[in-house]
């Protein structure tokens, strides 16, 4: 078999199963196209070699059962792997192996999948673009110089680039979701709660969410129904009857009621994602669901409340890289000198920037007015799709205001950046599942992508409507191997 | 006006300062593992032994609560006859110290989970409420050691993520002497609901101190000072003293008291500044987003109800209720939960008046004397309950008790034993009473006549000679009979 | 006449205030690095102001979205002898402890 990389998760795992594969000949054959692709810069640490033993001890005793049997996977650098090196993209974590293992990752092991390597992001996950890494930008595999997205722009760009089947992302404002819909592929951002936060690096507690990034949406669910778990390691781990995803999965979304938030029609949306969003309500008609225009009040709010949530969690989550226990140290001449140069080399500008922010708005005189303030606001957000669930199954929006930007055009302007994020963040703030899928392309060609919003634990009704919508679409992602010489 | 002899005052020329405390005591929860993690809480293992990935702050680490520890804190609220709070938070408190792994404290900042309770004490003019303000959860930090090396400082983590309460006080405590019997009911108290073992020594019970005076007669507050982090009730007494001393001295002089955090020394038996540290506290508190809001239930707090123990002040009353005793004798009994069972255990078989008088007195001062707790008494309760008996029935006099007590104490044997092992059974038998008697008088014929002649103080004498004779076994009772007839 | 509008006013950020949140932070900033973060600060506040369009006092802040309540797990030693692992990573070599410069109290 000449193409092992461009298979479908669900198509390898049916060749290994069925012999017509050996897990060594799939992990070789990614290992090779990953050796080939450099110059994209997705990974940040690879584990070829040592994913090779374990696919050929794999295949000498192969165990069929399980649900990813014996198939490579890179991940991203933010999920902590034992005995391999995790950074977050940081030079504060660049020599930092951890001991232990995440609970995701552990359970994607679990399933028979072989580490491949570590993939790139920004740094602690904080940006839009991947820019932010201390491990350089990423190469969109769509155009040269053009950004992945970002956080999990590594990610976004190996999987696009089919230098693995599948990957895992994590998503605080957006970060599985917005480099999917750059990069023309899936991504789902569970619902809060949903997969274990235990062992990957955080960014901000109460929106941090794992989630899994595919060529397509059946792909999707097989992969969220291995990393989906209730783990006591995680106090914010909810323990609700998880479905199997992959299984339960249909395109029938006849009679499902599909909302339209007016407040998502921002002023100075380019056309082409107007138009977007106007073929995926006719998508999803054709599929037989209902289309209901419905209000999220409160959506221009979500981003103020976002920049000051994320950071202010982030401001102390990042407290502990001081160069004491882990990680870069920076010479001091006493213990705060050492702090003070330690995090000033050790943490780039934007996180740097972030922490800042946090600490502002927690600081005496500011909790109130800031971090207080935008608490309740955020419980206003979530009281909109409160009621808006009232009416509707699921919410249909675009994934992005624009489709992927070139390297380097929003990085001295942190606001345009930030205005990314404008329709992942307020599913993040009210702990939703959401998901990217790819629905067509710009004028330039570049993938544009819708997003579903579903209510909370129902993953299988959003994947089923993405599933469906998937069928019509019919989208197919332009790659022309453009990096490889 | 008759004056409170027990107040405590500053004198000052024309002028009388009162003083005002509130304590904020940190207690080490009793807890196999600790607050948020798995790692064990013993005292003493070698540095950084007993330290979770989750302890050292390894990043993706989560904390998840012990709850046993949460049972604890709600067990010693309802001691504190406090309200119990089904709702409460964990915020994070951040700063950044080399001992402090996450970069902040777990801690209950605005929701803790006690609310308002209060402690009796009994001083020697009568008793005292103190207010209890609120106790919450918190996590201990690690250990920095500054002297195994001219450069560097070490850093063990063991104590790191150790559950602790922090117990409020209102400021209602007045002298240094009320500070000691706050601080000692507090741990009576804890020591009983076995919820803080109150170890001074091990740590296990620290206090920041809180000081102020005003003018006697005054209603408002001065303005305070926290020292903070002081280990013994001698040193925080001295302490108080010392600083509020110094805060009467400023005022008197026309000088300000500036609100700050100070540390005791107890080199030279002083407080200073420790202002240079304080510039950068801002500790920027917030709801911890890894946890979620603790909820307990009436049933929860109820069933914990059940549990709790006859508690000191409860065990006072019934102690003079029931055993008649006087309430400086049930106080003293009362003080640990330890002494106050070895005293059932003896009154069990024995008479209640010998048994508190000869444990307040003769145990107490043998066991202080060998520096021993009353559960390393080399006496048990049963031998001790033995020994009174053996006064009570006549078979030895109290001195004889006295020398049995003696042996005793050299190791836990029967008193019956001893006494018949060193023949120190009492001489009861009139016969061989009189016939010793009578040799006394023969060899003293001539205090005799002077006694027949008036001299009655000479009858001790004799009792004393008939004691000498019997080497201390004849009955004193009989002996005084007999001599009377004789004389 | 003036207008005051208060929705578009919003407290801007000195260089007093960046090197008071450095501080606290514990990242240091030289000048140049401090400009640049008054800059970036305050057209991220200008944009986060927006917020004070919004009347809340009525409403109840949101801290989790996860709804249920904090799981308690019993009292139980299960991590133990991890020195070696805890140490392992720090960056100042030592079999015992974790050693930083000398702390000046």
């Amino acid at each position: 078999m000449s193409d092992i990389t461009k298979q479908s998760l669900s198509e390898l795992i049916k060749n290994i199963k069925d012999k017509k594969l050996s897990s060594t000949e799939v992990t070789k054959a990614f290992v090779e196209r990953s050796e080939k692709s450099k110059e994209l810069n997705a990974y940040v640490t690879e584990d070829f070699s040592a994913a090779i033993d374990k696919a050929k001890k794999f295949d000498e005793n192969p165990n069929l059962n399980l649900k990813l049997p014996g198939i490579p996977m890179a991940v991203k650098d933010l999920f902590c792997t034992k005995n391999v090196k995790t950074t977050a993209g940081s030079k504060i974590l660049n020599n930092f192996t951890p001991t232990y293992e995440s609970t995701v990752t552990q359970n994607i092991w679990n399933e028979g999948a072989i580490l491949l390597g570590k993939l790139n992001c920004d740094e602690f996950a904080m940006g839009s673009s991947n820019e932010t890494s201390f491990f350089g930008c990423v190469q969109n595999p769509i155009d040269k110089d053009l950004v992945p997205g970002g956080s999990s722009g590594g990610s976004s760009s190996a999987v696009a680039a089919q230098l693995t089947p599948i990957t895992i992302g994590t998503d605080t404002g957006g970060s599985i979701r917005q480099p999917a819909s750059f990069t023309g592929i899936v991504g789902l951002k569970p619902t809060y709660g949903s997969c274990s936060r235990y062992g990957i690096v955080a960014f901000a507690s109460s929106l941090d969410q794992a989630g899994p990034m595919a060529q397509n949406v059946r792909d999707c669910a097989l992969l969220h129904e291995v990393i989906s778990s209730y783990d006591e390691k995680d106090s914010t781990s909810i323990d609700f009857k998880r479905n199997n995803y992959f299984k339960e999965l249909t395109n029938n979304i006849k009679g499902k009621k599909i909302g339209i938030p007016k407040e998502y029609r921002v002023d100075g949306m380019p056309k082409e994602i107007e138009d977007l969003w106007k073929k995926g309500i006719d998508y999803v008609k054709d599929c037989g669901a209902e289309i209901i225009d419905i209000s999220l009040p409160h959506t221009n709010y979500a981003l103020p409340t976002y920049y000051i949530v994320a950071p202010a969690e982030a401001s102390s989550n990042l407290a502990r890289y001081d160069g004491v226990k882990y990680g870069f140290r920076a010479d001091g001449e006493n213990l705060i000198d050492m702090y003070e140069k330690t995090r000033s080399e050790g943490f780039g500008a934007e996180v740097q920037r972030r922490i800042m922010i946090g600490t502002y708005v927690l600081s005496s005189g500011y909790y109130d007015a800031y971090y207080l303030k935008a608490q309740k606001v955020r419980k206003l957000i979530k009281n909109d799709f409160d009621e808006a669930y009232k009416k509707v199954d699921a919410i249909l929006t675009p994934s992005t205001p624009s489709s992927a930007f070139k390297i380097g055009e929003k990085t001295n302007d942190p606001v345009s950046m930030y205005l990314n994020d404008i329709f992942t963040v307020p599913v993040n703030l009210a702990g939703l599942p959401g998901i990217s899928i790819p629905a067509g392309h710009d004028a330039k060609g570049y993938p544009l992508g819708l997003q579903i919003i579903g209510k909370a634990f129902d993953e299988q009704n959003l994947l089923n409507i993405a599933y469906a919508m998937e069928e019509k679409i019919n989208f197919k992602n332009k790659i022309t191997d453009w990096w490889i010489k | 006006m008759s004056k409170d002899k027990s107040e405590y005052l500053i004198n000052r020329k024309d002028n009388q300062y009162e003083v005002v405390i509130g304590l904020e005591v940190h207690a080490q929860v009793t807890s196999e593992s600790k607050l948020f993690s798995t790692s064990s809480t013993k005292f003493g293992a070698e540095p950084n032994t007993q330290v979770s990935l989750v302890d050292a702050a390894l990043p993706g680490m989560l904390p998840v609560i012990n709850e046993y520890c949460v049972k604890q804190a709600i067990k010693t609220g309802i001691g504190l006859k406090a309200k119990i709070n089904k709702r409460s938070v964990f915020d994070r408190k951040n700063y950044f110290y080399a001992d402090l792994p996450q970069g902040y404290q777990i801690s209950q900042f605005k929701d803790p989970i006690v609310g308002e309770g209060k402690v009796i004490l009994d001083m020697p003019d009568g008793q005292k409420e103190v207010g209890i303000e609120r106790l919450h959860l918190e996590q201990d930090a690690g250990k920095s050691i500054h002297d195994l090396d001219p450069k560097n400082t070490f850093v063990d983590l063991n104590r790191s993520g150790v559950a602790l309460m922090e117990i409020v006080s209102k400021p209602d405590l007045r002298s240094p002497d009320e500070v000691n019997a706050y601080v000692k009911k507090l741990r009576s108290i804890m020591r009983y609901l076995g919820t803080c073992d109150g170890n001074m020594q091990e740590g296990s019970l620290r206090a920041d101190v809180n000081v102020s005076v005003r003018k006697k007669g005054t209603k408002e507050f001065g303005t305070r000072c926290e020292i903070k982090n002081v280990n013994s009730i001698k040193f925080m007494q001295m302490a108080i003293e010392y600083e509020a001393n110094r805060q009467v001295d400023l005022i008197e002089d026309g000088r300000s008291i500036d609100q700050e955090t100070r540390l005791f020394d107890t080199k030279k038996n002083e407080t200073r500044s420790m202002r240079s540290k304080e510039d950068a506290h801002d500790y920027r508190y917030f709801p911890d987003p890894d946890l979620l809001p603790l909820e307990v239930s009436e049933d929860f707090i109820e069933k914990l109800k059940l549990e709790i123990p006859e508690l000191p002040d409860e065990k006072k009353k019934r102690f003079i209720e029931k055993f008649k005793l006087s309430p400086y004798e049930a106080t003293i009994l009362v003080s640990d939960n330890e002494t106050s069972n070895y005293f059932e255990n003896v009154i069990k078989k024995s008479d209640v008046k010998l048994a508190t008088n000869w444990i307040i007195g003769e145990l107490f001062a043998a066991l202080n004397e060998k520096n021993l707790e009353i559960t390393e008494s080399p006496i048990s309760a049963g031998n001790l309950s033995k020994l009174i008996n053996l006064i009570k029935d006549g078979t030895i006099s109290g001195k004889i008790a006295k020398i049995v007590f003696e042996n005793m104490m050299e190791g836990d044997k029967d008193p019956k034993k001893i006494v018949e092992e060193k023949g120190l059974k009492q001489e009861s038998d009139p016969k061989a009473l009189e016939a010793l008697i009578d040799k006394v008088i023969d060899d003293n014929r001539e205090k005799a006549t002077e006694y027949k002649k008036g001299k009655v103080k000479l009858f001790g004498f004799f009792v004393g000679q008939v004691m000498k004779v019997s080497g201390g076994k004849a009955n004193p009772q009989l002996v005084n009979e007999i001599l009377k007839k004789k004389l | 006449m003036i207008v005051c509008d208060i929705f578009n006013y919003h407290m801007s950020i000195d260089l007093k205030t960046i090197k008071h949140i450095s501080k606290l932070s514990r990242i240091s900033v030289d000048e140049k690095k401090a400009e640049k973060l008054v800059g970036d600060l305050n057209s991220i506040f200008e944009f986060i102001e927006k917020l004070n369009e919004l009347k809340t006092d009525n409403v109840q802040p949101l801290t989790s979205v996860a709804e249920t309540t904090l799981k308690l797990r019993d009292d139980e030693v299960k991590s133990k002898n991890l020195r070696e692992q805890i140490i392992k990573n720090s960056p100042q070599e030592n079999e015992d402890y974790f050693v930083v410069p000398k702390v000046i109290e």
